[in-house]
């Protein structure tokens, strides 16, 4: 039952660093997004209907880092697609700085977990980068300085003339990353952005995020299903339940702007808000399911 | 075996120098063996080949009917042309549009699979003998593996890349042109290879049946007057112009498809 109430506030809890935050609205701006009461169902072509989502609901502040753990088929990459427009909810509405979303918001860019699916191989990577920009009011030159911008944010330096097939899969997705950024969107959600990457390529992608964040002044959404990767990253953990989904429990993560690979994660706060975090996953469907 | 290709991979010099003279081996062999055979017992029907390519000299080099080439040609290309842009513009619309699709696709199953060359009285009546009907008839027969094709190609689309495009929210003509179309080349180029074949051979069977010109028309002549040297000769033309136009078209695949080959070659490395 207060899984399905968890509808409200972002950072609203001040007292303890984990729990189920109260579901009063947040006192400060308006939100960036807003997820309420989104239910998703798929009907197959047989007309047999699968819930995936049921009910789920939450706020993301302005600049804020939010991430969303879930067993995978939970249906996290639905709630992604979701958000950015990409389909509608079955019920329910999606708000992104105040406007219901019914397509693909203007100022939202998506990363997606088939990074390599998502470049094009037939471009190279300044054509790649430079096409969402192609649609805003920009000359050639301004367009190929902000592709060249991103690209070096990202850490790669002068590959504009390469073709995405030539590149490691750590390089596609900061070529993937680059292009969301040369975007210059307010939010960036992002589907499981560092599954399929080394440990080492993956810490430094997270780190990379953070810097960006920090720099552009982002929101950020994450899906992940690393539990480490969630608690170190964001401001909040959302955890949610087996299918059909909803939100089990909203952690906040108050760890402070500045983190950093080794210190962070051996910080006690840390070690708690993740074992907080593991619980919250691990308990099993039906405790206290809605 | 694989030894053998790391070898041949490491001289990737030699390897270009030589690759293009080995599919040249048996052709060699079998005109020289044609050479040798027909000249020492020539026949009515297979005169030696010293005497055809004598004949083939004067008549399609040397200009005793060189002006037959340009007809078969123009209309060849123009119906081809023709065709690759209707086939690609209706697949877009069908691909793309699935309640257009759902209401003309029944119509079109029907009429592909009337042959081509049995309309060739209905365009006679309608075009004439000229040009447009040879035109006519070539886009009819060689725009349906072009239109099937990019049907196909556009909707086996990655997922990924739909998602990258709408919630990028790219203009229509660049979702079209940058998106849509590269994406599907690879099954629209297959496409249009068919249809060169195609194209040929319904270009000559129709100077065959109708026209006053072009090989097709020589061809039908030569062999009406028994001349069978003349009529090798065309054939030998005919061969020389088929294998022009696939060098050709793949060298214009090979551009237009780098990316595809060199993403396949990466991958399986
Ligand atoms: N387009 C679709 N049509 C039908 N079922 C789908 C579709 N996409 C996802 N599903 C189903 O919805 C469930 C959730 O999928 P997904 O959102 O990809 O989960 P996650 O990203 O958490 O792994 C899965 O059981 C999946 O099979
Ligand atoms: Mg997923």
């Amino acid at each position: 039952m207060s899984d399905t109430l968890t509808s409200g506030g972002a950072n609203a809890g001040a007292g303890s660093s984990a729990g189920i935050s109260p579901s009063t609205p947040t006192l400060t701006a308006e939100p960036r997004m807003s997820v309420r009461s989104v239910s998703k169902s798929y009907t197959s072509d047989r007309g047999v209907v699968k819930r995936v989502l049921a009910s789920v609901s939450f706020n993301v502040a302005p600049e804020e880092f939010v991430a969303i753990v879930g067993p995978s088929g939970a249906g996290k990459t639905t709630l992604l697609r979701t958000i950015a427009g990409l389909m509608l909810p079955t019920s329910g509405e999606i708000f992104f700085d105040g406007d219901e979303v019914t397509g693909p918001p203007e100022r939202l860019a998506l990363v997606f977990q088939d990074y390599s699916r998502s470049l094009m191989p037939w471009m190279t990577i300044e054509k790649n980068v430079t096409l969402p920009l192609r649609r805003k009011k920009l000359s050639k030159d301004e367009q190929k300085r902000l592709a060249a911008e991103a690209l070096s944010a990202v850490g790669l330096g002068d590959i504009g003339s390469h073709y995405p097939w030539q590149l490691s899969g750590g390089m596609q997705q900061r070529v993937a990353i680059a292009r969301a950024i040369a975007y210059q969107p307010d939010a960036l959600l992002m589907d499981e952005p560092f599954a399929s990457v080394d440990a080492q390529t993956r810490s430094d992608l997270e780190d990379l995020i953070l810097a960006l964040k920090k720099q552009y002044g982002m929101t950020i959404v994450v899906v992940t299903h690393d539990i480490d990767e969630a608690v170190y990253m964001s401001d909040r953990v959302i955890v949610l339940s087996g299918s059909p989904t909803s939100v089990r429990q909203v952690v906040d993560v108050k760890l402070g702007g500045q983190r950093d690979q080794l210190v962070t994660k051996s910080l006690p706060e840390f070690v708690e808000l993740r074992n907080t975090v593991l619980t919250a996953v691990r308990r099993p469907v039906g405790e206290p399911s809605p | 075996m694989s030894a053998e290709t790391l070898g041949v991979r490491r001289s990737i010099n030699a390897r270009r120098l030589l690759l293009p003279f080995v599919g040249l081996i048996i052709p060699v062999i079998g005109v020289t063996a044609w050479w040798i055979l027909s000249a020492q017992k020539p026949s009515f029907y297979f005169p030696s080949l010293a005497t055809i390519w004598d004949r083939f000299v004067h008549t399609w080099l040397l200009g005793g009917a060189t002006a037959e080439i340009w007809p078969t040609l123009s209309s060849l290309f123009l119906g081809y042309a023709a065709a690759t842009l209707v086939g690609i513009t209706l697949g877009v619309v069908f691909a793309l549009l699935p309640s257009v699709n759902r209401f003309f696709a029944p119509l079109l199953e029907f009429v592909r699979a009337v042959p081509g060359l049995a309309l060739i009285p209905l365009f006679v009546i309608a075009l004439g003998v000229g040009i447009e009907t040879k035109i006519g008839l070539v886009i009819f027969g060689a725009v349906w593996p072009i239109l099937l094709n990019t049907v196909d190609g556009i909707r086996s689309q990655d997922l990924t890349i739909r998602d990258t495009v709408f919630s990028y929210r790219l203009r229509f003509r660049d979702r079209l042109f940058r998106v849509v179309l590269p994406s599907a080349s690879p099954q629209i180029m297959a496409g249009m290879k068919v249809s060169l074949s195609i194209s040929v051979i319904v270009v000559i069977a129709t100077e065959m049946v109708v026209s006053i010109n072009g090989i097709g028309n020589f061809l039908l002549k030569a062999q009406a007057g028994f001349d069978l040297t003349g009529m090798w000769s065309g054939l030998i033309l005919m061969g020389i112009i088929g294998y022009l136009l696939n060098v050709i078209f793949e060298l214009v695949e090979r551009r237009v498809l780098r990316w595809h080959r060199a993403m396949y070659e990466g991958n399986r490395r």
